[in-house]
C-alpha cells in the first residue's frame, strides 16, 4: 500500500468529530487540562462540519433560569412527557443546569441572540427555544474549539477506536484515514471523546434521485458515532427510539418557529382542525396518562412530539390530505413574514429554494406538510445513543461509574448524539455535553486511569488493511468487467446504501409501510443485514471518496444492525407516530417502563439485551407556575 | 438545489472543496475548474457558495421536485457581519433579505483558556464548568443541585 502511515502520540483527549459537542469537549478541555493534548479528528472541515453546517435561526435548548423563567427540573419534566417518559433524568438535569452558561458564552464570543424590547430578556420562540441570527453558530464554535486545541486534523474519516492491549475494555485512541491524501493516521490517546454525530439516511429517504439529498438531518451524519462505540463494545441505550419529523413538504423545513412564535396551525385537506379527534382513539393505545388533552390544555403538560405525528399520519391515511400549515394570517404582518423567510435561509436554505421554484409564497398560499422518513439520533425529540455514566451527585450509583459521560468501555466518552436517553440536548446541550465530557476525561486522566495503555503493532497493522480493503478490491476485480458499476465480485457504496435503506424501510418500519413493523418483519431485518455484512466485505471503492462513503455505509449498517435489535426487543408501541410494532400495538408500561440497553459482543457479533430502571426525579406534572419556581 | 458552477467564473482556486462537508466539491482534472462530483449527496447547505469568491457557485433546485426558473443568491460579508439573501421566484417575484451574523470582530470575544487562571482543587471536585456559577445566572446563585430544587431521586423502577 502507498499510503503513508501519520502516527500522533501521546494525545490526552482525543475529539471524535468536531460539531457542536465536539467544539465543545475540545474548548471546555483546555481549561481543566491547560498542560494536556488537545487534538480534534473531523472527516470534514470543523468551520462548516456536522447538523449545524448552515447555521440555525433558533437555540431549542435554554432555561433562561437567569430571567426566572425555567429551572432544570421544569425541562426534565417537559422532555419525559415528549418522550412518552423514557429519559435519562440524572443526565438530562445535568445538562439543564449547564445549558445556560454554555448559551451566555456563546453571546460573549459575538453570536447574535435576538432580545425581547420590553423586557430585555432573551426573544423566546417558545418556553425552551430563543430566537438568534445563527448563520455562523458553527464558524462561531468552531474559532473556540480551535483556540483551544492543539491541532484540528480536519478531512480524517475516523473508522475505528483503538483499543488497550494491556488492559479489557479500555480504549486507546482511534484510527482512521486522510479523505484527501489517503494517509492512514493513528492517534493514541489516553481518553476519547465521540462527538461524531447522529444518523440520516438509513431509512428510505421520500426523494428520489437528485433529491436524495435534501434530507431532514444532513446526509453526511453517518451514524458514525453509534459504529464506533457498538464496534469497541459500548453498551447503547434506546436505539429503538428513531425520529420521524412533521416538516414542510420535500424541503423539509423547520416548522419550530411557524408553531410556536408566528402562531401558525395545521389543517386537513378540507380546512378542518384534526388533531384533537385523533385523542380519544389514541388514548386507548398509550393510556391516559400519557395523552390527556384536558390536562394538556390546563397546565404546561405539552402534547407529545410522536402522537401529534400519529394524528397527522392517520389524517393523511383516512383520505383527508394533504395537511397544510395556515400561514396566511400571520404572513400578512411584515415583522412574521420576515422572520419566516430567515428561519429557512439561517438554517434550511433548501425550503426557500423550494418554494421560489413553486411560486409559494405563504402570504397567499399554505404550504403542505408531511411526514419524513425515520432518523437516528439522541439531541432531538429522540434519545438514541451510548449508555454514559451520570454525574454523582445527581445519579443512583447504577447509573455511575466514575466518571460523567463516560461509556462502559473505559476511557470512552460521548457527546450530543452520542449519548443516549438525553432527548432535547440540541444544539446548546450538545455542547454542554461536551464540556461535560472534557471535564470528566481531563479528572479520569489526572486520577491515574490512564496508565500503562499499550497498542500493539498488530492492532495497527490489521485496522489498516481493513480501511483500505475497498480500494485493493476495486483494483483486483475492476478489469473483470468491460465498463461500468455492474460487478459479479463487488458492490460500490451507493448500491450497498440503497440494500440497506429499502431493506430498513420496509422491514424496520419506514416511510413506505406507514412506520410498521413486528416481530417476523423483524427478525428477517435481520438476517438480511447480517448477509449484507459478508457483502460489505466485498465493498469496493474506485478512489478515496468512495473510500469515505464505504466507512459512512459500514457506520450507517452497524447503526441499523442495532436499531432493529432494539426495535425487536421492546415488545410494544412506545412512540405512535414514529414507529407501530403492530404486533403489540399498545403501550406497554407494566413490561416496559425501562430503557433498553444492548451490547454487541466484538468478538463474536452476538448481541445480548437487557432491561435498564428508570429513575424518576420529577412530577408528570409542575405543582407552581415556572416563573415563581425559584 | 445541489450545487453547480459557472465554468466562465471558476478559477479553481479550490476554496469550495476546503469546505464542503459532504466532500463532493471537487476540481475537474480535465477542465481544473470545480463541479459538484454527487448531487444527491448535497443538502444544499450553501457553505460552499458562500466560501467562493468568485461567485462562480450557484444552486438549482433538485430536480425531482423542483421547477427550473428560480435562484436564491447569498453575499457573506464577514468584515461587515452580515448576510444578505436575493430570492428570485420563477414568476419573477423578489425577496431580499439581510441578518448580522456576529456582533463582534471574528473571533476577539474568545477567550484562550491556556492563558486564564486555571481551576482550583475545590473546583475540579466540585460540579463546576468554566465560567461557573457566574455564567449561569450572572448573580450570586449557586449550581443546582437536587437538595435545592427540593427533588429525590426516587428508586428505579420497571412498571
Ligand atoms: C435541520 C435541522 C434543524 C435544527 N434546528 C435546531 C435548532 O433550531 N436549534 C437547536 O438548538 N438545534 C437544532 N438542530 C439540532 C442540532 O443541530 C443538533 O442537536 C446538534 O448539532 C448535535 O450535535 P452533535 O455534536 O451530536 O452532532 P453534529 O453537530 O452533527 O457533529 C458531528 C460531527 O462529527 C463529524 N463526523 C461524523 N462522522 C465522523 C467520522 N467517521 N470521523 C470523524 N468525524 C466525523 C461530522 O463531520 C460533524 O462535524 C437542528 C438540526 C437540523 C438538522
Ligand atoms: S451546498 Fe453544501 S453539500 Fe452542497 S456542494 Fe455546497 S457545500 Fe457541499
Ligand atoms: S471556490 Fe469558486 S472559484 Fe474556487 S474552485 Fe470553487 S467554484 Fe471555483
Amino acid at each position: 500500500m502507498a499510503y503513508k502511515t501519520v502516527v500522533e502520540d501521546d494525545i490526552d483527549v482525543l475529539v471524535v468529530g468536531g460539531g457542536l459537542g465536539g467544539t465543545g469537549a475540545a474548548w471546555e478541555a483546555r481549561f481543566w487540562g491547560q498542560d494536556k493534548k488537545i487534538i480534534i479528528a473531523e472527516k470534514a472541515n470543523i468551520d462548516r462540519s456536522g447538523a449545524v453546517a448552515q447555521g440555525l435561526y433558533a437555540i431549542n435548548c435554554y432555561m433562561g433560569t437567569r430571567w426566572g423563567e425555567n429551572n432544570p427540573e421544569d425541562h426534565v419534566r417537559y422532555a419525559r412527557i415528549d418522550l412518552m417518559g423514557m429519559v435519562r433524568e440524572d443526565l438530562l438535569f445535568d445538562m439543564a443546569r449547564h445549558v445556560d452558561s454554555t448559551v451566555h458564552q456563546f453571546e460573549d464570543w459575538g453570536l447574535p441572540i435576538m432580545r425581547n424590547s420590553k423586557t430585555g430578556a432573551y426573544l423566546r420562540e417558545g418556553r425552551w427555544q430563543i430566537m438568534i441570527h445563527g448563520e455562523s453558530y458553527k464558524p462561531i464554535v468552531a474559532e473556540a474549539a480551535k483556540k483551544s486545541a492543539d491541532k484540528v486534523f480536519n478531512r480524517i474519516c475516523v473508522t475505528h477506536l483503538l483499543m488497550d492491549n494491556a488492559k479489557e475494555n479500555r480504549v486507546a485512541g482511534a484510527v482512521g484515514f486522510n479523505v484527501r491524501t489517503g494517509d492512514y493516521h493513528v492517534f493514541k490517546s489516553k481518553t476519547v471523546i465521540v462527538a461524531a454525530g447522529g444518523a440520516s439516511n438509513i431509512f428510505k429517504p421520500r426523494s428520489v434521485g437528485e433529491g436524495a439529498g435534501r434530507v431532514w438531518y444532513a446526509p453526511w451524519s453517518s451514524g458514525s458515532a453509534y459504529g464506533l462505540m457498538i464496534d469497541a463494545g459500548a453498551k447503547m441505550t434506546q436505539m429503538e427510539n428513531r425520529i420521524v419529523l412533521a416538516r414542510f413538504k420535500d424541503g423539509y423545513g423547520p416548522v419550530g418557529a411557524y408553531f410556536l412564535h408566528l402562531k401558525t396551525y395545521t389543517q386537513n385537506g378540507v380546512g378542518e382542525e384534526y388533531e384533537s379527534k385523533w385523542f380519544p382513539e389514541l388514548q386507548k393505545m398509550v393510556g391516559k396518562e400519557y395523552l390527556d388533552p384536558e390536562v394538556s390544555h390546563r397546565t404546561h403538560r405539552p402534547i407529545p412530539t410522536c402522537l401529534r405525528n400519529h394524528a397527522l399520519i392517520s389524517e393523511v391515511n383516512a383520505g383527508r390530505g394533504p395537511i397544510h400549515m395556515v400561514t396566511m394570517h400571520a404572513f400578512q404582518d411584515p415583522h412574521l413574514e420576515e422572520v419566516g423567510w430567515e428561519n429557512f435561509l439561517g438554517m434550511t436554505v433548501g425550503q426557500a429554494v423550494l418554494w421560489a421554484a413553486t411560486d409559494v409564497d405563504p402570504k397567499s398560499e399554505n404550504p403542505e406538510l408531511t411526514t419524513s422518513e425515520p432518523y437516528v439520533m439522541g439531541s432531538h425529540a429522540t434519545g438514541a445513543g451510548g449508555w454514559a455514566s451520570g454525574p454523582e451527585d445527581v445519579s443512583p450509583p447504577e447509573y455511575f461509574w466514575g466518571y460523567n459521560r463516560m461509556m462502559t468501555v473505559e476511557g470512552l466518552f460521548g457527546a450530543g448524539d452520542a449519548v443516549g436517553g438525553t432527548p432535547h440536548a440540541f444544539s446548546s446541550g450538545s455542547f454542554t455535553e461536551g464540556r461535560l465530557a472534557a471535564k470528566a476525561a481531563c479528572k479520569y486522566i489526572d486520577d491515574g486511569k490512564a496508565q500503562g495503555i499499550r497498542v500493539s503493532d498488530d492492532q495497527i497493522e490489521q485496522r489498516k488493511k481493513e480501511i483500505f480493503a475497498p480500494l485493493e478490491r476495486y483494483k483486483v476485480y475492476r478489469n473483470e468487467i468491460v465498463a461500468g458499476t455492474v460487478s459479479p465480485s463487488y458492490i460500490h457504496p451507493k448500491q450497498g446504501l440503497d440494500r440497506l435503506q429499502k431493506l430498513m424501510d420496509e422491514y424496520c418500519g419506514g416511510v413506505t409501510v406507514n412506520y410498521m413493523t413486528n416481530e417476523k418483519l423483524l427478525n428477517i431485518c435481520l438476517k438480511k443485514l447480517n448477509i449484507m455484512e459478508e457483502d460489505l466485505d466485498c465493498l469496493a471503492a474506485k478512489d478515496l471518496h468512495e473510500l469515505l462513503r464505504a466507512w459512512e455505509l459500514k457506520h450507517r449498517h452497524r447503526t441499523a444492525e442495532c436499531v432493529t435489535h432494539h426495535t425487536l426487543f421492546r415488545k410494544e408501541t412506545r412512540w405512535p407516530g414514529y414507529y407501530y410494532r403492530g404486533d403489540a400495538m399498545k403501550l406497554d408500561d407494566e413490561n416496559w417502563h425501562v430503557l433498553t440497553v444492548s451490547r454487541r459482543d466484538p468478538k463474536t457479533g452476538e448481541y445480548t439485551m437487557e432491561k435498564a430502571p428508570c429513575y424518576h426525579l420529577v412530577d408528570k406534572d409542575e405543582e407552581k407556575p415556572a416563573a415563581a419556581a425559584e | 438545489m445541489p450545487t453547480f458552477v459557472y465554468m466562465t467564473r471558476c478559477d479553481g482556486c479550490g476554496h469550495c472543496v476546503d469546505i464542503c462537508p459532504s466532500d463532493i466539491m471537487h476540481i475537474d482534472p480535465t477542465y481544473r475548474r470545480a463541479y459538484n462530483i454527487e448531487p444527491d449527496m448535497c443538502w444544499e447547505c450553501y457553505s460552499c457558495v458562500k466560501a467562493c469568491p468568485q461567485n462562480a457557485i450557484d444552486a438549482r433546485g433538485y430536480a425531482d421536485f423542483a421547477p427550473l426558473g428560480h435562484s436564491v443568491r447569498v453575499r457573506r460579508e464577514e468584515e461587515k457581519g452580515t448576510i444578505s439573501w436575493r430570492i428570485k421566484f420563477r414568476d419573477g417575484r423578489e425577496k431580499n433579505f439581510v441578518s448580522p451574523i456576529t456582533t463582534k470582530p471574528w473571533g476577539e470575544g474568545i477567550p484562550q483558556l491556556k492563558e486564564v487562571a486555571g481551576p482550583n482543587k475545590d473546583m475540579r471536585d466540585s460540579q463546576l464548568l468554566y465560567s461557573e456559577p457566574k455564567y449561569i445566572r450572572m448573580d450570586e446563585g449557586d449550581l443546582h443541585t437536587l437538595q435545592k430544587a427540593g427533588l429525590k431521586l426516587k428508586q428505579g423502577v420497571y412498571y
